[in-house]
């Protein structure tokens, strides 16, 4: 629990209760939650182990009012936090103890669909699976499906540019969207997109997809919709070690095969897995890599095909192919209950989000077992395999002194390694306040400049979602002057979180 | 003037020399597209084509990294080589433009977001940009993104300079993502039907489970066509379901097969069907608005000369008899009240000088615009003028 947050600003909390009033100037009563009890509900989201109380929680219910609230967060210096479902794995919605809490419950509707487009018009907090539902009875769905899209909604969606198992071969939020509304800090309401395809002048809608709450409040966004592929089926793959099935899932992407699915865990995981919820993968696996084609009925039987030579020449000592809608979501039902299951023998779990280029697994998965053994940790690992996404999932017990540190050494350590090997930070979860202080290990303080000054032309007061992504904040005002040189700042001596 | 770095230092010094002397640059590859844009005073031209050679590339990965100025047909030898593709199709405007065919390099394909008819599948040139090294138009050596499928990690500026037209960095390199090129494809050629109900097959397909990754319809010979690539038993049975799926409309059906069919979709996607004297427009909608746009224009009086459709209407390539403003008081009237944009592709420098050639954006959205530029390069020293007069 090493983090630093920007200070409470006094001169916010002496003025809370006129922040409230004004609050319920544009908002219904009962819109407004100053009660502490209330507030708690609120102080954090899936990465439980951060917590703050918020100053005040404001539910806006139309743009007109989360335009007018953006306006009064200006006037009276207020910073703001917006907020979806609070199923971050990052804290990008951790509140501030001097902010508004912006929550976007009651942004629930579905505007608009226009299955001649192709395309729905939603409210940003309208759930991830909820549009799939809206829609499947013609035939459609929409694509990216992150494992908490039962309870995630679009506009968090938007902000973290969320994956899911399916994006190697249809994208992520950022390949899926046409179209939004924001609402930027001072209350400038802005329509990007619409139902057409590329934006005019600056891809402003692919910046805001990702840029974790810092850059605008998202009020609408018009999402693709794609048909339903006609047919899928599984194939589940039994491997030795995880270095054979690594190498056959590279094999089937270099046969020119882009799986709907393709994902990888090992035997930790397998173990955990089968103790937890049993669905018939073999126990005496090194790894199970589960593959899904979809498509027409004729290509996938040709597919599946492909894919069960690929796997029978690389080593597989099982393969299995799905022969019926049940046994395919069998194969997977394993997959899905892989963070609950590895919980049950944690008893807690960091969950990490690297991406790595996936040559590179072997070597990284015997480095991240000697990081482990280092820091006396047990490693369970589940990959998005097809795209290189690790998920290494860190047990430790909460309870022992010391092991929520030791665990988020390693977690840092994981991540470092990542960065090396010439992968990345994180691939679906963002930065948030997590890996924030880990920035310098992927950009040098140019970069981070940059960023920031991108974050400027948004918001050059950082009131909106401020001590999130960035490692140190800097006044807009001195970055419009600072020249870096060589990737070190004139002044190394600034604050820092 | 024409500077030549060599390498990604030389861009650096040769950007903040600009800047000491407020001596804005233009920044090109082999010049393909020097005649897009905002016509501009083009005094001294930063040249990336010395930057050239691809750094990167493992097929397995699906990924390759590029310096700006390598000429786009040398990427695709190489990813041809290996069975792979730039699935977004970048666009070759020669037919429109003039000057030497297949003479792109990466960096401006990028700078353009150049993308063609498998674009409503496939995704954009934007789609594609993992990653970049740049000097901003501060001087500075930026990058952003990386060389995995998946990342996260800070803000996506790949999207924002994918498009920019180097108005807010002189790319240096690039790094994208591959994908495998179709076994085999063919093409559905549906006639008879006329411009309205032959657009309406193009969205029917578009919403059926076929996989079709190309809508076009072209007017000049009244054809609506529906592409379909993959494996070859796949494209089979997919074409005939589509076929039977379409039977409502009773069109005569022809097929193009393989090479046939990708010569259609490579005249489609550099707009030749449109090519000629006149100025050029090309406009973005909602798939149902196409045909009415042009009914709009029409009746407004507008002298079309031709016209096409990709995207399944959402995008239609126009051209006009040329006039003092090229139409874009009409043309984005029309548009406005549908939705979309309009950019003026081709006209004389004298018209694209004095006439948005982007579309005009309402006054908050045009200040955000305005910031963006200034947070890379605050004193408009890159491609000034290129897009806005006002930067």
């Amino acid at each position: 629990m090493s983090l630093l947050m920007p200070l409470p600003e006094q001169a916010i909390l002496a003025r809370r209760e006129e922040l409230v009033a004004r609050l319920r100037a544009i908002l219904p009563a009962a819109n407004v939650i100053a009660d502490e009890t209330a507030r708690r509900a609120y102080e954090c989201d899936a990465l439980v182990m951060y917590r703050a109380l918020p100053l005040v929680v404001a539910l806006p219910e139309t743009v007109a009012q989360v335009s007018a609230v953006m306006a009064l967060a200006q006037e009276m210096n207020v910073k703001v936090v917006p907020r979806g479902a609070g199923t971050s794995l990052s804290g990008g919605a951790l509140p501030l103890e001097d902010g508004i809490l912006l929550g976007m419950s009651k942004f629930n509707r579905i505007l608009e669909v226009d299955f001649e487009n192709r395309c729905a018009r939603v409210q940003p907090g309208v759930q991830n699976l909820a549009i799939s539902k809206a829609v499947e009875y013609a035939g459609f769905y929409y694509a990216p499906d992150p494992s908490s899209q039962i309870a995630c909604t679009i506009g968090g969606n938007v902000g973290e540019n969320a994956g899911g198992v399916h994006c190697l071969k249809y994208g992520l939020t950022t390949n899926n969207i046409l179209g939004l509304e924001i609402v930027l800090m001072g209350g400038d309401v802005l329509r990007l997109g619409g139902k057409h395809l590329d934006s005019e002048l600056y891809d402003l809608i692919g910046l805001m997809t990702g840029s974790e709450g810092l850059l605008g409040v998202v009020t609408e966004v018009t999402v693709r919709l794609l048909r339903k592929p006609m047919s899928a089926r599984g194939l589940l793959l039994a491997f030795p070690s995880v270095e054979a099935g690594a190498r056959c899932v590279g094999a089937i992407i270099a046969r020119g095969v882009i799986p709907g699915g393709l994902e990888m865990m090992d035997a930790a995981t397998i173990r955990a897995v089968e103790n937890f919820q049993p669905c018939g993968y073999p126990l005496d696996a090194g790894a199970i890599v589960i593959v899904e084609l979809d498509g027409t009925p004729a290509e996938v039987d040709h597919l599946v095909a492909v894919a069960e030579q690929i796997a029978r020449a690389e080593g597989a000592t099982e393969t299995r192919v799905s022969q019926s809608e049940a046994e395919r979501l069998r194969f997977w039902a394993g997959r899905k209950n892989a963070f609950p299951a590895v919980s049950c023998i944690g008893p807690d779990y960091l969950c990490m989000d690297g991406t790595i280029p996936r040559g590179r697994l072997p070597e990284v998965l015997t480095r991240m077992d000697g990081l482990a053994k280092l820091h006396g940790l047990r490693v369970a690992n589940v990959f998005h395999a097809g795209d290189g996404n690790l998920h290494p999932l860190i047990l430790y017990d909460a309870s022992k002194e010391g092991d929520i540190e030791r665990a988020e050494k390693l977690g840092a350590d994981i991540l470092r390694l990542c960065v090396e090997v010439g992968g990345v930070l994180t691939g679906e979860h963002g930065v948030g306040v997590e890996k924030r202080d880990l920035m310098h290990a992927m950009f040098d303080e140019t970069d981070l400049a940059q960023q920031q000054r991108v974050k400027c032309a948004f918001d050059p007061q950082h009131r909106l979602n401020p001590g999130k992504v960035f490692p140190t904040l800097h006044r807009c005002a001195e970055l419009g002057m600072m020249h870096v040189q060589g990737g070190k700042l004139p002044f190394p001596d600034l604050p820092r979180f | 003037m024409l500077l030549t770095p060599r390498d990604e230092k030389d861009v650096a010094d040769a950007i903040r020399a600009a800047l000491a002397q407020d001596a804005p640059l233009s920044v090109e590859g082999h010049g393909s597209k020097s005649a897009l844009g905002r016509a501009t005073q083009r005094e001294r031209i930063l040249s990336l084509a010395a930057l050239s050679g691809v750094t990167l590339y493992e097929p397995q990965e699906l990924v390759l990294t590029a310096r700006a100025g390598t000429p786009l047909r040398d990427i695709v030898a190489l990813l041809d080589g290996e069975g792979q593709q730039l699935a977004f199709e970048p666009l070759d405007h020669a037919p429109l433009l003039g000057g030497a065919r297949d003479n792109a390099t990466i960096g401006g394909v990028i700078a353009v977001n150049a993308s063609g008819p498998r674009r409503i599948r496939a995704g954009a040139a934007r789609d594609h940009l993992l990653g970049f090294r740049c000097v901003t138009g501060r001087g500075e050596i930026v990058k952003s993104g990386g060389r995995v499928m998946k990342n996260v990690t800070g803000y996506d500026l790949s999207k924002l300079v994918t498009g920019s037209y180097g108005t807010l960095a002189a790319l240096t390199e690039v790094t994208l993502k591959a994908l495998p090129k179709a076994e085999t494809e063919e093409t559905l050629l549906l006639s008879g039907l006329g411009e309205e109900k032959g657009l309406a097959a193009l969205r029917k397909a578009s919403g059926s489970p076929y996989e079709v990754s190309s809508f076009a319809y072209d007017p000049r010979n009244d054809a609506a066509a529906l592409r379909l690539d993959g494996p070859e038993i796949s494209v089979l049975t997919r074409r005939d379901d589509l076929a039977a799926f379409l039977a409502s409309f009773c069109a005569a059906i022809d097929v193009l097969r393989d090479a046939e069919s990708r010569a259609f979709w490579s005249r489609l996607r550099d707009a030749e069907p449109i090519a000629g004297e006149g100025v050029i427009w090309r406009v973005s909608l909602a798939p149902t608005d196409g045909f009415a746009f042009v009914e709009r224009l029409r009746r407004a009086g507008a002298p079309l000369i031709a016209h096409v459709y990709d995207w399944a209407g959402g995008l239609v390539w126009l051209r006009l008899e040329t006039a003092a403003d090229a139409h874009a008081q009409a043309i984005r009237a029309i548009v406005d009240s549908l939705g979309g944009h309009a950019t003026l592709i081709r006209a004389d420098a004298e018209i694209r000088a004095r006439v948005d050639v982007f579309h005009p954006q309402p006054s908050a959205l045009a200040a955000l615009t305005r910031r963006v530029k200034e947070a890379f390069d605050p004193r408009f020293i890159l491609e000034r003028g290129r897009l806005r007069a006002e930067f």
